[in-house]
């Protein structure tokens, strides 16, 4: 229970208050509660969410397409494949159709306490947490339905165009107190700032839980049909294989990403001194990119582009990329070659789409005196441009072994004085108002054992993300990590 | 192009299904118009949300083949021949604008399509004399037994184009029963009953999740093609790096895949005996210099070991399946040491690398792993080689 603020005990406690309260009336003695309906419904959720189904169907289907083959410890490595959260939340919709509002709720807890946590402790005020919150919501939105007169529009004599009416409203209701609660905990447990917290949380999943709506209206509708529960159960089985196929994506995407890593690893494995190199100039290409105001899908292939823009060097002799000492023509020719050996590699890949050229085309400098075709002005592609920056001021910021690693203000002056002849202006003046705003942050993750799920995940939280670049030398361990300072490896 | 025997017989049923049922329905009219208007149209619209669809997809239309089997479940007196009608002319009204871009609908996909609608609808008529309570177990049974015909019929339709053996192919098909198409019969289902139930405003109703399994089915499929990408340029990273001779993973690969076909493997253990063979020389980027020409087959037994494992290990990081990397670790090893898909990816590897350009090459390299199959190649492996050789290799075109 420790690193669980007081603030958020209190929250937990009183949404279980509240929860209780809700399903109270379920359970005193003159209700008329359907046990057998709250039973099956709640069995069904349970048995949904069960963390042992997700055992099953991780094991008919991960091994081909998915999980990492070593044992390394990680996300991936507790079994449980990442299943969306509310896959199947159309059971407890219908369940808020069909049921007395306190029968409804009831039949959201024992799913909710069964379900799994996932890797992140603590897993029991996670549990209790979870089910306090669907029970409230679930209460909320049979008893907007109710007020609607859904139960009676519903069945056994259908009214249907008129019952979509309640079904929406009860959705409406649902994902707004879903969305009210995730806020309230992301504030308290997580201390969110509370603007932040709750802004985008309702949006996104509006679209989704209409589609689950309408699942939950045709499940309670076939049920109070006089097929009864069976025919429901047919209602619930596209939904039962939409879950499983967005499972399978969440897979086989980190299968994706690992793979992407190594094809970065691959360089790393021959020319050891950059390492860290390629996603430094992924994270500096997207800075310039948002401050030049790019959308996101663009921002994410920047980031393929300046992670994977050396790739090529698995095509460069290992002797020529360790040699020290200063190299010879024909050594600088065959190094020169490697943004078309990267291009090579990667262009079978479709969905990098822009950053294929970035990749050949990083080397190109204004004047048109760069490499491979001596490109000038806006015949670069405006990645390239973007990269070309970026790999430039990594290049001067760490230590090579040519070179000691210099300060960002000079590396930027440095940048300043190319600009226009190597560099695009505009790219150098965005890295300039991009680190004067966020800071430059040198520690990597590339031998961390997985990456962090996507380049738009929530800031972790702890200090250290916006220090100055010194700050940033939480390295872990040999080689890893800042590319400066005592603990790089000097043995070479 | 040739059309085998047993494809143009399916053709040769579907087309009389089809031509009896038009005719049928011209005879004596079209009853409730009013119904086949609405499931006609939700057919067409069905076929015409099959936009961008990747190679790959096992239903390009899901809409479509949902509401067909939808109408051939509404007991409502209309007979066979107009349900058939109605989905033909829906599925060909949909699929207008697709034929005007030329990417018309597989005839073997409609075919089959026919021939299980037809199938439902025949059996559909005696389950609405049952009484309700019996009735849904029975569905489930009828839902149960169409996906059964499809897939014998598609493993048959498939086993006569390509010529692979049936058994796999009907493995593969039974084993993705419980995907998309299990969603798709199971919508069909519950659009007739909710449209006997409450009218055909449960139509749209029905439809949307049925459009977020698609999406969801979509995404997956998109990002299966290109993790397949990017370990195909994976293997092109020792190409690059002047390690192995161009396109020598690709052909092995593909080599592989058409012997581990040959000697029955399906579905999942393909996916990785395919991804092991493009693999298979990654651990040569360790080496800090090049193996002449690449070609591991001649080395001695102790130095393939070693690369062998260096390629496991980096294999391992790149997180495919451990299967994969198994597979690349003990392609080195003799065979009777050896999984079936290392086994293979050793045998073409040695072939490919001995082979070159002319069928003399070719001819000398199966003469070498015949010579060797007391200890390094597996007899049945380098048989099966030489039939899926014999044949004239790979087909299709090899990809990268």
């Amino acid at each position: 229970m420790a690193g669980i603020p007081g603030a958020a005990h209190a929250y937990i406690a009183c949404a279980v208050l509240g929860a209780a309260a809700c399903t109270l009336p379920a359970l005193a003695a003159g209700s008329a509660t359907p046990w057998g309906a709250v039973a099956l419904l709640a069995g069904l959720y349970a048995f949904c969410e069960s963390p042992a189904r997700c055992r099953l169907t991780a094991g008919a289907a991960g091994r081909v397409t998915g999980r990492p083959a070593d044992g390394r410890p990680g996300r991936a490595a507790d079994g449980a494949p990442p299943v969306p959260a509310g896959c199947y939340f159309p059971v407890l919709l219908a369940a808020a159709l069909l049921l007395p509002p306190a029968a409804a709720a009831l039949a959201a807890v024992p799913g909710a306490l069964l379900g799994p946590t996932g890797d992140r402790p603590p897993a029991r005020p996670r549990r209790v947490w979870r089910a306090a919150r669907l029970a409230l919501a679930v209460w909320a939105a049979a008893r907007t339905a109710a007020l609607l007169g859904g139960p009676a529009a519903v069945g056994p004599s259908p009214d249907l165009p008129y019952a979509l009416l309640p079904a929406a409203a009860a959705v409406l209701v649902f994902c707004a107190v879903l969305t009210l609660l995730d806020g309230g905990i992301l504030a308290t447990a997580e201390r969110v700032p509370p603007r932040d917290a709750w802004r985008g949380l309702l949006g996104r999943s509006l679209a989704v839980h209409a589609a689950h709506g309408l699942v939950g209206l045709m499940t309670a509708l076939l049920w109070r049909s006089p097929y009864g529960w069976p025919a429901a159960l047919f209602a619930l089985l596209p939904m039962y294989v939409t879950c499983w196929a967005h499972t399978q994506y969440h897979r086989e995407r980190a299968a994706h990403q690992a793979t992407i890593r190594a094809l970065v690893q691959a360089v790393d494995l021959k020319d050891t001194y950059t390492r860290g190199h390629s996603e430094r100039v992924g994270r500096a290409s997207v800075m310039i990119g948002r401050e030049l105001g790019m959308d996101e899908d663009r921002l994410e292939v920047l980031r393929f582009a300046g992670t994977l823009h050396d790739v090529g060097k698995i095509g460069v002799p290992t002797r020529v990329l360790r040699k020290d000492g200063p190299l010879t023509r024909e050594e600088r020719r065959i190094i020169e070659l490697h943004p078309e050996y990267g291009h090579e590699m990667v262009r079978g890949i479709g969905f990098l789409g822009e950053a294929r050229a970035a990749i050949l085309h990083h080397h190109e400098r204004l004047d048109g005196k760069g490499y491979p075709y001596g490109l000038q002005g806006a015949e670069i592609p405006e990645l390239a441009r973007v990269v070309a920056v970026a790999d430039a001021f990594d290049a001067m910021t760490s230590t090579r072994s040519y070179s000691r690693a210099r300060p960002v203000p000079t590396a930027l002056a440095e940048l300043a004085r190319c600009a226009g002849t190597q560099f695009d202006p505009a790219m150098v003046d965005a890295l300039t108002r991009a680190l004067a705003r966020h800071g430059w942050q040198t520690a990597v993750t590339s031998d961390e054992p997985l990456p962090p799920p996507a380049p738009a995940a929530p800031p972790a939280p702890g200090p250290a993300r916006e220090g100055p670049p010194e700050s940033g030398a939480a390295g872990d361990g040999v080689g890893s990590g800042p590319a400066r300072g005592p603990s790089r490896r000097s043995g070479r | 192009m040739s059309v085998p025997c047993a494809v143009a017989w399916v053709w040769g049923c579907a087309l009389g299904v089809v031509a009896g049922g038009v005719a049928w329905t011209l005879r004596d009219g079209v009853h409730q118009p009013g119904a086949a208007l609405a499931f006609g149209t939700l057919i067409a619209f069905g076929g015409l949300a099959r936009w961008h669809t990747g190679p790959g997809e096992r239903e390009p239309a899901p809409l479509g083949a949902a509401g067909a089997l939808a109408y051939a479940l509404v007991p409502a007196g209309h007979g066979v021949p107009q349900v058939v009608a109605v989905a033909v002319t829906g599925a060909l009204a949909g699929a207008v604008p697709h034929v005007a871009r030329g990417r018309g609908p597989d005839p073997d996909y409609m075919a089959r399509r026919v021939l299980t609608l037809a199938f439902v609808a025949v059996c559909a008529g005696p389950l609405h004399t049952v009484p309700d309570p019996g009735r849904i177990p029975l569905l489930l049974l009828l839902l149960v037994l169409t996906a059964l015909c499809d897939a014998v019929l598609a493993a048959l339709l498939l086993h006569a184009r390509t010529g692979h053996p049936y058994t796999p192919l009907l493995h593969d098909e039974l084993r993705a029963l419980p995907g998309i198409g299990s969603a798709v019969r199971a919508t069909g289902a519950v659009m007739a009953l909710a449209v006997t139930v409450a009218g055909l405003w449960a139509l749209p109703v029905v439809c949307v999740p049925l459009l977020l399994t698609q999406l969801a089915f979509r995404r997956y499929a998109a990002v299966r093609r290109t993790y397949r990408q990017t370990i195909a340029s994976l293997a092109r990273a020792t190409e690059v790096a002047g390690y192995t001779p161009p396109g020598h993973a690709h052909r092995v690969a593909a080599l592989s895949r058409a012997v581990g076909r040959e000697l029955g493997l399906s579905g999942e253990e393909l996916t990785v005996l395919e991804y092991a063979a493009l693999m298979h020389d990654i651990g040569q980027l360790s080496l800090v210099d090049p193996v002449p020409e690449g070609a591991t087959a001649p080395l001695p037994a102790a130095e393939q070991r070693r690369i062998a494992l260096l390629g496991g290990a980096v294999a391992r990081q790149t997180g495919v399946p451990a299967a994969v990397a198994v597979v690349v670790e003990r392609q080195a090893d003799p065979y009777r040491e050896q999984p079936l898909a290392a086994r293979i990816v050793r045998a073409v590897n040695a072939y490919d690398d001995l082979s070159g350009e002319t069928a003399q090459g070719a001819l000398r390299a199966l003469e070498h792993l015949r010579l060797g199959t007391a200890r390094d190649y597996h007899p049945a492996v380098v048989e099966s080689l030489v039939r899926v050789v014999a044949r004239g290799g790979v087909e299709g075109p090899v990809p990268g």
